[in-house]
């Protein structure tokens, strides 16, 4: 799916109800972390739920996997790898997240004072995508 | 009679709908809410009479001067110290305990000797023990609780002992909510020589608190969790023991003469208050009390403790879930699990539904680990907290759990 259509999909949900029920079905959708990557060392600094980043590059693009120990922090997860994952380091700089996440009426997520290490994802995205350049 | 629906048209926040649901707020061991009368006085202040304190000789400064000190003086009263000089004022708990380890602790501690602390300490009564262990060579010493939150006086007494020179313990654990009998602690730790510090935060919100009657060398409390504005605390010390401390910061309001070669130290407590302090935030602190004191403790005490039965039992009517920290002597404090479901999931409905309580790790990671979890939802009881408060509580986790 790309981010379009999700945007798409989620015009149609009806209240909050069926936005969390349509974001813990994506992330039980989302491909799975490699299990040596559920370390310390992949983990994303975030108080409240545990976060971890897998990155892997493939002809000059970074394909990102990920996970929580929460499902609608995975399903937010979800949403991060779909607009972040399988782009190169000048296409990741360029993209507006913020911008996305209000399209999504999510935009509360991706606070830094939410602590809920989506944030802190998207900077490591970020991080890993300065260090390829 | 508490009128717990009258008191709460007090604190103007509770009115407040969130997300368009009434606003249920079961956060308050994180941080109180404010009643008008504290949040019009630093108004009123801030708008008639404001000026430094202990400084001019004029009118305005005469006055907030006489308000600041009728602050401390209202703290003096309400802990019933010998007298109002035995009152600190600092930023909040945390600076208090780290001002006596800072203090207190290199003065008077050396290699070998031991600090004695519980398992259920916030990190605020842990980690400032750590440090002095790695710069002076003591020992740290953490005595057990029992897996339902239950305090041993076995567990104590086995690591108190002729080394142990401070015993620093939460009157009440901000995670399991459990009631600390810090009397009698008190009483034992001085038999072998110790000073006892008394980590009031949570305690001296829900009950009253009288620190000649408990005996405790230091006590520590932030304003902002009874019902006062952040950023003032309180440090209580026996007075002759603040006296045998040398100061903590250094500058204006705490010397008595300087030259430019040396200076000589005020007396406490000013000795402990270098540069300008947290005027309106004391003043502020002092309208809490007074509020507060206007309901009784007492009162306060009687209707927190119906509610937490209320609670426990609502809770406990939920499929799945688990209270940590059953001691039979506890406050309002209700950390959960609910099985399937990872607190944050859980935090994240119960906001939508109006609902706010604290995920996470609550600053005592220790605590939560050793109970067997990274982390807990927590649901905390004030003054203002209804019954109707619990029941959306308890719906808004029933609706959550449907989702999982
Ligand atoms: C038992 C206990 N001790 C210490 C603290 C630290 O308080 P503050 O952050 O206001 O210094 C808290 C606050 O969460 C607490 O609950």
């Amino acid at each position: 799916m790309t981010i379009e259509e999700l945007i798409d999909n989620f015009a149609f949900l009806d209240g909050w109800e069926e936005k969390y029920s349509y974001i813990i079905e994506l992330g039980s959708q989302l491909e799975s972390l490699d299990e040596s990557y559920r370390t310390e060392e992949w983990k994303v600094r975030g108080c409240q739920s545990q976060v971890w980043l897998e990155p892997q590059i493939k002809n000059g693009k970074i394909h990102f996997k990920g996970d929580s120990d929460a499902f609608i922090v995975k399903g937010l997860i979800a949403i991060v790898l779909m607009i972040y994952s399988d782009k190169s380091a000048q296409e990741i700089k360029e993209i507006e997240v913020e911008e996305i996440f209000a399209k999504l009426g999510l935009q509360e997520h991706l606070s830094p004072s939410r602590r809920n290490g989506l944030f802190s994802m998207v900077e490591k995205i970020k991080e890993y995508a300065d260090a390829l350049k | 009679m508490y009128d717990v629906y009258k008191i709460r048209r007090d604190f103007p926040i509770l009115s407040l709908t969130i997300n368009g649901k009434p606003n249920v707020f079961l956060d308050s061991a994180a941080s109180a809410q404010k009643p008008s009368k504290v949040i019009e006085t630093m108004h009123h202040l801030y708008m008639n009479e404001y000026a430094n304190v202990h400084r001019g000789s004029y009118y305005l400064s005469e006055q907030i001067t006489s308000a600041y000190e009728e602050a401390r003086s209202r703290i003096h009263q309400f802990l019933n110290t010998k007298s109002d000089k035995e009152i600190v004022f600092v930023r909040n708990a945390t600076e208090g305990i780290n001002l006596v380890a800072a203090t207190w602790g290199k003065k008077f501690l050396k290699a070998g000797d031991e600090v004695l602390i519980s398992e259920a300490e916030h990190h605020a009564n842990l980690v400032p023990w750590q440090m002095l262990r790695d710069e002076l060579g003591i020992t740290l010493k953490i005595f057990k609780i029992s897996d339902e939150g239950e305090y041993l006086e076995e567990e104590y007494l086995k690591l108190l002992s002729e080394k142990t020179k401070l015993v620093a313990v939460t009157g009440m654990s901000n995670v399991l909510g459990t009631v600390f009998p810090i009397k009698k602690m008190a009483e034992q730790a001085h038999q072998n020589g110790a000073l006892f510090l008394v980590d009031a935060c949570q305690y001296a919100v829900h009950q009253k608190v009288d620190v000649q009657d408990l005996d405790c060398d230091f006590l520590v409390f932030s304003g902002h969790k009874l019902y006062g504005p952040s950023g003032i605390g309180v440090l209580y010390g026996k007075y002759n023991v603040l006296d045998s401390m040398p100061p903590y910061q250094f500058g204006g309001d705490m010397v008595d003469t300087v030259t430019y070669e040396k200076a000589t130290f005020n007396e406490p407590p000013f000795r402990f208050e270098a540069g300008t302090p947290a005027i309106m935030q004391a003043i502020g602190l002092g309208e809490a009390i007074k509020y507060i004191s206007s309901l009784s403790m007492e009162n306060i005490f009687k209707h927190e403790q119906e509610l937490t039965t209320y609670t426990t039992n609502a809770l406990s009517e939920i499929k799945g879930l688990k209270i940590i920290g059953q001691a039979k002597d506890k406050g309002g404090v209700f950390s959960f699990n609910v099985e399937g479901m990872h607190p944050q999931d859980l935090a994240f409905i119960l906001d939508k539904e109006g609902v706010s309580v604290r995920t996470g790790h609550h600053c005592a990671q220790p605590i939560v680990n050793r109970m067997g979890y990274e982390s807990l939802a927590r649901a905390s009881l004030g003054l203002y907290s209804t019954k109707e408060d619990i029941d959306a509580l308890v719906a808004a986790i029933r609706k959550a759990q449907k989702f999982f």
